[in-house]
């Protein structure tokens, strides 16, 4: 057989197998040698909260997509083309999605009775012909690895698990892939097994050989470098960028930078991250519960560092309390929430838009605290930089809700230069601004932005009390007076809808006039900007606008709201934006809600704009 | 460690005139924390530290209004998070001596488990525990630490909780310092808010308080002074155990147990028992003897060793990773990973 070469535009791989079998290493080998073999792309982790389900069971199934083209990506991909199934049970809980006609390929030597049966198959699907309208490679993967390390000095369980590395030499040669950056990146890795890093090469340099020299393969694919704007770049996660946004804002601002936080899904990867960069002055505190993460954080903005803690929605949660203390003792503070599937501990691994309306309300007492959200795993590192910049400039906490799909998704990044980024400049008040007549008084604000000084410990001359209580103006002594508990409330809310002088002018995708508007808000801007795009190329009267601060709202919102005759608002939450729009603007939106703990498919959004315009 | 996050003790012209702020103190008269309040202000102008480089940090309660009454830098914080708000505090800025102002519930029953873990981390803060044995701002609830069968507003058939004796919670909690004192014996608080000062690592100090109005006469035996000297034991480390009106009365080892002794010709002060605040057998046995009536109340230092602290340790973690990798600022930090070139 000979084999052809194609030209496509994306592609949109899924790797499964079982939670043992490497697929998240897998998927991320082949993203990293994808990014920097030119194109641009979008990946989602999908794996289960157990750490090891029961192996070859459907429970235990662990997922990577990615897609990647010659043209900028926006999501990770509506249905898979590829399916790499490397048990029956991966096979059985990704066959549903893969698009007709797409390719399997599977590992025959998982396929025995007793896993065919553990996954609920009747008989092997590799061989009673029931995949026929897909394409269907199944190869011995075990075996082949087996007869290649056959020498290596590896032992039989360890020569087993290359079989990932084998799936991906295979991919490797189907999408013409350069496999030497894995080869150096398991040199690194493995610097201490040498005899692992050879073997896992080995693996792979087998399946590309396989791919190259069986010819079973009847195609092989190109996908053209994408045409992204020249610049030094890398792969980042979202849990990585907004842990580098923290860094950075702290760098910029000549800060030191304190992290409370409590390990928790899938929050974690920013504590990891951020304990790795101690160089860098940064001082990560595993607390002891989000209670603590918290209040450490508090405690370590009280003394004049720039603080923040991380978490996700039981988390967040935990913390709503002392979220109340920092803001009204008004001390600068960003919290972090990667949502999660709630309520409680709810779907710990996947993701959803699950804590708008607590971020908003979750306090006692009319508690107004900023919110704004990240759009794409890269933008997590704006998103986090810009909350801090926030929270110093007006005091206040910030919280920034992030995803589990941003958080683990990853993408390309064109790395800012230091220039780039937004001035961040603090100053504290120090004793010789001060004189017996002009006394420092720890709540006399700044007239425009409402803020108070931050003075820290450690400076003569300015010692004061701060705490829970109600405080005076200007003065901040403690106060039960009526009066001044309705002006300080007041100055709260103020400070915070003031807000809105730092929102720039909301961006429309498409006409500011038309039919439909489409309104979203953090990790759906890839899926909804998908959906809009392929509408408004079929010629419908749709634009979309994506909101980065929910609390406040744009201030040109309403006049815009005001050109489009009706507003569709997707979320993965039940509808939580809806209220918000319809409350502050009495004006009826129409609800796309999906709370399966899956990201939006381009898909979806464009079927739901074409059933509300295809009616008028 | 660099200077600037060692806390600077050096001789300073203070009294105690510059750590009260003026206003008015608002417990009720007779309140055990006034005399806190009082040796804490004569204490601070003798440690040798800047005002303001004193942070005072307390929770919800009576005795968390301490704050407030202290012209220091303060944080007056939430429920039960004082110990974990220090730790930030501290962490944030190791050059302040921090002091942690709390009570037997805000400290051990909803803040409990921040209380243990700072303990165990042995961050350099001090934690001054006002034990009244009830809850006094919410007007006189059963706490953690109320004896059984204490009838309060809500155990008004008795308390049937077990109480905890927070020394005790702190030595299972691995704290490097423990030591007690009671409101109305001033020379010994001093004494121990000296060494708790001087203590690197947490520093736990319970402190009876009587409270006037829920409570009164809790500690009756140890507070009166005629009663005081036969209830109560004051240990100095390297010193024998000794206590009674005459000084007359000693703890011995027998077998396995303590024992009091009348000092004498049977037990010649050399057999009595000698304190060694390093040694946790010593302290487990003070600590057992707390609410066992057959024996006087300990009160002083009880617990003082050196342990790695983890403020100098997070410190020495950045400083070598500055050392080895070198200091990174943005531009380095942008840069990290694997980069390429488009
Ligand atoms: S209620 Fe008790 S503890 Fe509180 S101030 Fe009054 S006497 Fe002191």
């Amino acid at each position: 057989m000979t084999t052809q070469v194609k030209h496509v535009d994306e592609v949109t791989i899924r790797f499964a197998g079982d939670s043992g079998d490497g697929m998240q290493l897998t998927g991320t080998r082949f993203t990293e040698t994808t990014a920097i073999a030119g194109n641009d792309l979008k990946t989602l982790p999908d794996y289960p909260a157990e750490i090891r389900a029961p192996a070859g069971t459907l429970g235990g199934v662990s997922a990577f997509q990615l897609m990647f083209g010659s043209k900028t990506v926006f999501t990770s991909g509506d249905a898979p083309d590829v399916l790499v199934a490397m048990n029956p049970a991966a096979l059985k809980v990704h066959l549903k999605e893969l698009v007709k006609g797409g390719v399997i390929l599977a590992n025959a030597d998982a396929f025995s009775d007793k896993n065919l049966k553990l996954a609920g198959w009747e008989s092997n699907p590799l061989e009673d012909d029931s995949l026929s309208s897909y394409t269907l490679y199944s190869v011995q993967m075990t075996k082949l690895v087996n007869l290649a390390l056959a020498e290596s000095g590896l032992a039989p369980k360890s020569i087993d698990r290359t079989k990932n590395m084998f799936a991906l030499g295979i991919l490797f040669w189907m999408y013409n892939r350069d496999p030497e950056p894995t080869f150096r990146w398991l040199k690194e890795k493995f610097s201490k097994a040498p005899v692992l890093a050879e073997g896992n090469i080995t693996a792979i340099k087998a399946g590309y050989n396989y791919g190259d020299i069986t010819r079973i393969f009847n195609t092989s694919y190109r996908v053209e470098r994408a045409e992204i704007p020249k610049g030094k770049y890398k792969s980042v996660t979202g849990n990585e960028a907004t842990a580098y946004g923290l860094v950075a804002a702290a760098k910029k601002a000549g800060k030191e930078i304190f992290l409370g936080s409590y390990p928790i899904t899938p929050a974690s990867e920013i504590l990891h991250t951020m304990s790795k960069l101690k160089n860098f002055g940064v001082k990560t505190f595993q607390a002891e519960d989000e209670i603590a993460g918290i209040t450490s954080a508090i405690g370590a903005s009280f003394a004049g560092d720039l603080a923040c803690t991380t978490t996700s929605g039981p988390g967040l949660a935990l913390k709503s309390e002392a979220i109340g203390l920092a803001l009204i003792t008004e001390l600068p503070l960003v919290i972090v929430n990667v949502q999660r599937g709630g309520p409680s501990t709810g779907l710990p691994t996947k993701t959803e838009q699950s804590d708008l309306l607590q971020a908003l309300y979750g306090r006692n007492g009319d508690g107004e605290v900023p919110v704004i959200a990240a759009s794409t795993p890269s933008d997590c590192f704006y998103a986090a930089y810009e909350a801090s910049r926030m929270a110093v400039k007006y005091m206040t906490p910030v919280i920034l809700l992030t995803d589990g799909y941003l958080g683990n998704g990853s993408e390309p990044w064109k790395i800012p230069s230091v220039d780039e980024l937004d001035d961040f400049e603090i100053s504290h008040p120090k004793a010789e601004d001060f004189s017996e007549d002009v006394k420092f008084q720890p709540y006399k604000r700044d007239e425009v932005t409402l803020a108070r000084p931050w003075a820290i410990p450690g400076t003569k001359g300015l010692e004061h009390r701060i705490g829970g209580l109600e405080k005076v103006d200007v003065s901040g002594d403690v106060s039960y007076e009526p009066m001044n508990h309705q002006v300080m409330t007041h100055l709260r809310v103020d400070k915070v809808a003031g807000m809105t002088r730092e929102i720039p002018q909301t961006e429309i995708f498409g006409e500011a006039k038309a039919k439909l508007l489409v309104l979203g808000w953090g990790g759906t801007f890839g899926a909804i900007h998908v959906g809009v795009d392929r509408a408004q190329q079929k010629g419908y009267s749709v634009s979309q606008i994506h909101l980065r601060w929910v609390n406040p709202l744009p201030a040109d919102l309403g006049d815009i709201f005001k050109n489009f005759d009706e507003i569709l608002i997707p979320e993965l939450n039940m509808g939580q934006l809806s209220k918000i729009i319809r409350m502050n603007f009495l004006r009826d939106v129409i609800q796309l809600n999906k709370v399966q703990g899956l990201p939006f498919k381009g898909s979806e959004i464009e079927t739901k704009i074409y059933s509300i315009l295809d009616k008028k | 460690m660099s200077d600037k996050n060692a806390i600077k003790v050096e001789p300073v012209a203070l009294t105690r005139k510059d750590f009260v702020p003026g206003n008015e103190v608002r417990w009720c008269p007779g309140c055990g924390d006034y005399s806190v309040l009082a040796q804490v202000q004569k204490m601070f102008p003798e440690m040798g530290i800047k005002r303001e480089d004193f942070a005072v940090i307390s929770g919800i309660g009576c005795s968390s209004r301490f704050p407030y009454y202290m012209d220091t830098y303060g944080f007056h914080t939430i429920h039960g998070r004082a110990t974990a708000i220090a730790s930030g505090v501290k962490l944030a800025n190791p050059a302040l001596s921090v002091w942690v102002v709390t009570g037997d519930g805000d400290g051990f029953s909803i803040g409990g488990n921040h209380m243990i873990h700072l303990l165990r981390r042995n961050i350099d803060i001090n934690v001054l525990l006002f034990n009244n044995r009830i809850y006094g701002l919410t007007k006189g609830q059963y706490s953690p630490t109320s004896l059984p069968g204490a009838k309060t507003k809500s155990s008004p058939f008795g308390s049937i909780d077990n109480p905890f004796i927070p020394a005790s919670v702190a030595f299972g909690a691995e704290a490097s310092f423990i030591a007690r004192a009671i409101d109305v014996d001033v020379k010994n608080m001093q004494d121990v808010l000296m060494e708790s000062h001087q203590h690197k690592g947490t520093s736990f100090v319970e402190i009876y308080q009587n409270c006037v109005i829920f409570n009164d006469g809790a500690f009756a035996d140890v507070s009166n002074k005629k009663t005081r000297p036969d209830h109560a034991l004051f240990v100095k480390h390297g010193e024998p155990m000794v206590f009674g009106a005459d000084q007359n009365k000693g703890i011995i080892i027998d077998g396995s147990h303590p024992k009091v002794v009348d000092i004498g010709k049977e037990y010649p002060i050399e057999r009595i028992l000698v304190h060694d605040k390093t040694n946790p057998l010593i302290t487990n046995l003070l600590l057992q003897m707390t609410l066992d009536n057959h024996f006087p109340t300990p009160f002083g230092v009880l617990r003082q060793v050196d342990k790695p602290t983890y403020d100098e340790g997070l410190i020495s973690q950045i400083d070598a990773a500055k050392e080895k990798l070198g200091e990174g600022g943005l531009e380095e930090l942008l840069a990290l990973g694997d980069v390429w070139e488009v």
